[in-house]
């Protein structure tokens, strides 16, 4: 069987790719997030909260931080309605930071001191249970209408408008739905490291989810899949870019920037790829 | 003359100083084919953007199929029955030709973000097959059917044209607005482009029309509408247009 090692890096990495994958979501649809960070810390705390205060059963538990990350996606979904770009990433960014701080001062989360005795309730087969369903999930909304919906609205958003795209209904989608994710990342997080605290999900959270999508590259959620498993797993495998892991990270998104600025996998890599699957998808 | 399919009331808009619209009536006939005509900067765009929600109004009304749209959101009007294409080619550059074309159904088909986890596994939902044959007979129409797997943008310049006309009636308007659809294509393709706004007419769209190639707009329209600076200076049928001394001078006479 697999050792415990082996177990917590495929953990880890799986909890990376569902983060990856919670950030492309909404990516996908043009709106780029920098608190994902913040969704992760709903999920982990209200799951966790629950599974320790209340006893609750760990899948109620773990649907309880989807659905909380979920609904405060929506909320965040709405100032998002009227902002853009770097605009859209600042509020998102100001958003992650809000939500470290409200558990940085919440006695009843164990405030800064942090929130232990979460009982071990994740196994790598929940981890890759739910990957399997958001790999399911993600194949079939690119040929759907949604997912096309999503496709339009990042490359022009006027001109999807105009085709009857309700974008305000599609972005607060994106929100919510990229938040039900990072909550569930969130609540499977809590239950295998059996501690967290707010620094866990701070900014620097935030930004290696990001950056873990945009390696990977944006062109598809495969992307994001690679990118997160590839930097997540890297660092596990080579022991002195452990000890260096944030050097060696800016430095292979720099070159990444130089040579590869699309990411690891662009739609000609895709194509290549999956060659009879794009093309039969697009004939239909 | 028939019910008015569209009737704008008092329509003005202007950007700071610059009066853009002022005061326009206008009716278009259903049915028909209604160009509209004007030189630069005469303010066509801004009226097809007024219509189809992109911009809103200072003052006026508009009408469409009996009610009021002028409050209405774009892509509520886009149900209704309006859509349009674009001066500057706005395909989704990512997506490939019949994804385009699949957008415009957006508003004819139905389906949420949890749609994609219900279903057969590894077999595509009804729905979408049925999107995606309406889809393949719209690009037989407009003579793209070989194109469907490829991306938007790599398509030539005529063609996407074409594809801009194919997505909008994907979304089965009954006003189709075309903005200069014959911009930048050479003779030949603009004997094609004006067969197929003919039969695109034929299958009961109406069609209003901004163009600047006087012989497709002689061809085609009934009724022609003159602006200039942003007001109306005539309107009629074509020949009677280019009759018009006002027309001549503010527009075919800077021929």
């Amino acid at each position: 069987m697999l050792s415990d090692h082996t177990v917590s890096i495929l953990i880890f990495a799986g909890i990376d790719v569902i983060m990856a994958l919670s950030f492309y979501l909404p990516a996908s649809a043009g709106q780029l997030s920098a608190g994902q960070g913040g969704f992760m810390a709903l999920g982990a705390y209200t799951a966790a909260y629950l599974t320790v205060q209340h006893g609750t059963p760990f899948p109620l538990a773990l649907a309880a931080g989807g659905l909380v990350g979920g609904l405060v996606g929506l909320a965040v979904g709405f100032p998002a309605l009227r902002l853009r770009g770097l605009y859209l990433v600042l509020v998102t960014f100001g958003f992650g930071e809000m939500i470290r701080v409200l558990f940085l001062n919440a006695p009843a989360f164990g405030g800064p001191a942090g929130f232990a005795g979460i009982p071990p309730a994740t196994t790598v087969w929940h981890v890759l249970g739910l990957l399997v369903v958001l790999l399911y999930f993600f194949t079939r909304l690119s040929g759907s209408r949604m997912g096309r919906a999503f496709a339009a609205l990042r490359d022009d958003e006027a001109a999807a408008e105009a085709m009857g795209v309700n974008s305000t209904y599609v972005k607060l989608a994106a929100f919510a739905a990229g938040g039900v994710i990072a909550g569930l990342g969130g609540a499977l997080y809590a239950h295998y490291t059996l501690f967290i605290d707010p620094e866990a999900f701070g900014v620097g959270r935030s930004l290696f989810v990001m950056l873990y999508a945009v390696f990977g590259g944006l062109a598809s959620f495969w992307g994001a899949v690679a990118g997160a498993a590839i930097l997540s797993i890297l660092p596990e495998l080579l022991r002195w870019v452990k000890d260096w892991r944030e050097i060696f990270y800016g430095l292979l998104v720099l070159t990444m920037m130089l040579v590869r600025p699309q990411g690891l996998l662009d739609a000609a890599l895709l194509a290549r790829l999956f060659p009879r699957g794009e093309r039969a998808a697009a004939r239909g | 003359m028939s019910v008015p399919l569209l009737a704008v009331d008092g329509l003005s808009r202007s950007f700071g100083k610059l009066v853009v619209l002022s005061q326009l009536d206008l009716l278009v006939e259903a049915g028909g084919i209604h160009a509209i005509i004007g030189p630069n900067g005469a303010g066509k765009t801004t009226f097809f953007n007024l219509v189809t929600g992109a911009l809103g109004p200072d003052v006026g009304h508009i009408r469409f199929d009996g009610s009021e749209i002028v409050d209405l959101p774009s892509y509520r009007r886009t149900a209704l029955g309006i859509c349009r294409t674009f001066q500057n080619i706005r395909l989704f550059g990512s997506m490939t030709v019949l994804d385009n074309v699949l957008l415009g159904l957006h508003c004819r088909t139905r389906g949420g973000l949890l749609t994609p986890l219900v279903g057969v596994p590894f077999r595509r939902p009804r729905a979408e097959v049925g999107a995606r044959e309406r889809a393949g007979e719209i690009l037989e129409l407009v003579g793209l059917a070989g194109t469907a797997a490829r991306s938007a943008v790599e398509l030539p310049y005529g063609q996407q044209r074409r594809l801009e006309i194919a997505r909008a009636l994907a979304s089965a308007p009954k006003l189709l607005l075309l903005d200069e659809p014959s911009a930048g294509m050479n003779t030949q393709e603009t004997i094609e482009l004006e067969a197929l706004i003919g039969e695109v007419n034929r299958r009961g769209v109406t069609i209003l029309l901004i163009e600047h190639k006087m012989s497709l707009v002689m061809k085609l329209s009934r009724v022609v509408t003159v602006l200039n600076f942003g007001q109306k200076i005539a309107e009629g049928p074509p020949a009677a247009i280019q009759r018009d001394p006002r027309v001549i001078e503010a527009y075919l006479g800077s021929e």
